[in-house]
């Protein structure tokens, strides 16, 4: 499983699980490249095989409903599933 | 590789269908037209145009209820004003008076039977009720819109919304 590595700001760990063909992904990804901080991104419906059940299992972890996108954020690892701008924004601490 | 020109044509005939079915697509045209584009993409990848924002697993056979529009979007309009993916929206938020808000997924996880893949085709059909008595024929439902109708067989298409026979379910009988 290998997360695409977006370069910007230190603010910690920031992993988002998203699909490709979503626009609350797409948006919530906007909204990161806006904060300009790093972070790594993975869409999960481009995945096959042992890479697929690897990264869906983490989705399901951080978000039981395995729904996209699910935004892992922080070394307290906070989740937040949707494009919840605002929400994002704070726990980024922006 | 799905063009402008695909998206642009789709939108369209999505906008017109809604129109004149009385639903709303989301007013946020780029953010509906990136959703359109999903759909074409899904389209082209799994031969069905399965829910852009749903990951698709398995055969069209365990996903007919992420066929878009899906069988949630009723359901969700009436309790949230959007779909799950907003591409249809509630005439109040089509009107700006409301912003949509992200909204959790009725369908839950992708199902086991998507995930193995193997097992028998249908989506999970609630058992058609006990009626009273014996009916002369059947009653089908459209799990799309609701459309209910007594015959021998569904028909090739919904002729209210159009969905294909293969998303109707026994209703009774
Ligand atoms: S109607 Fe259902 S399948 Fe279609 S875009 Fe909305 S949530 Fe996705």
């Amino acid at each position: 499983m290998e997360l695409i590595h977006v370069d910007g700001k230190d603010a910690g760990t920031i992993t988002l699980y998203a699909l490709s063909t979503c626009g609350h992904c797409k948006r919530t990804r906007q909204f990161l490249n806006e904060l300009g901080v790093a972070y790594d991104y993975i869409e999960v419906d481009l995945l096959h095989g042992e890479a697929f059940d690897e990264a869906y299992n983490l989705v399901k972890k951080y978000n039981p409903h395995g729904s996209f996108p699910t935004l892992v954020i922080g070394s307290e690892e906070t989740v937040i599933v949707g494009d919840r701008l605002k929400e994002i924004r704070a726990a980024i601490g922006k | 590789m799905v063009t402008r020109f695909d998206v642009e044509r789709r939108y369209l005939a999505l906008k017109k269908d809604a129109e004149q079915a009385g639903y709303f697509l989301n007013p946020d045209e780029d953010f509906t037209k990136e959703l359109v584009h999903g759909l074409l993409v899904n389209e082209d990848r799994y031969g069905f145009a399965s829910c852009p924002c749903r990951l698709c697993v398995g055969p069209r056979e365990v996903n007919l209820d992420i066929i878009c529009p899906c069988d949630y979007r009723d359901s969700d309009l009436a309790e949230y004003g959007t779909c799950y993916c907003a591409l249809y929206v509630s005439g109040e938020i089509a009107e700006g008076k409301r912003q949509v808000e992200p909204i959790p997924d009725r369908r839950g996880p992708v199902p086991s039977e998507c995930l193995t893949a193997q097992q028998k085709a249908g989506a999970p059909a609630a058992s058609a009720p006990a009626v009273p008595g014996p009916l002369p024929y059947p009653v089908f439902r459209c799990r799309v819109c609701g459309y209910l109708c007594a015959r021998d067989e569904p028909p090739e298409k919904c002729p209210i919304c159009g969905a294909e026979k293969d998303r109707f379910e026994k209703f009774m009988g």
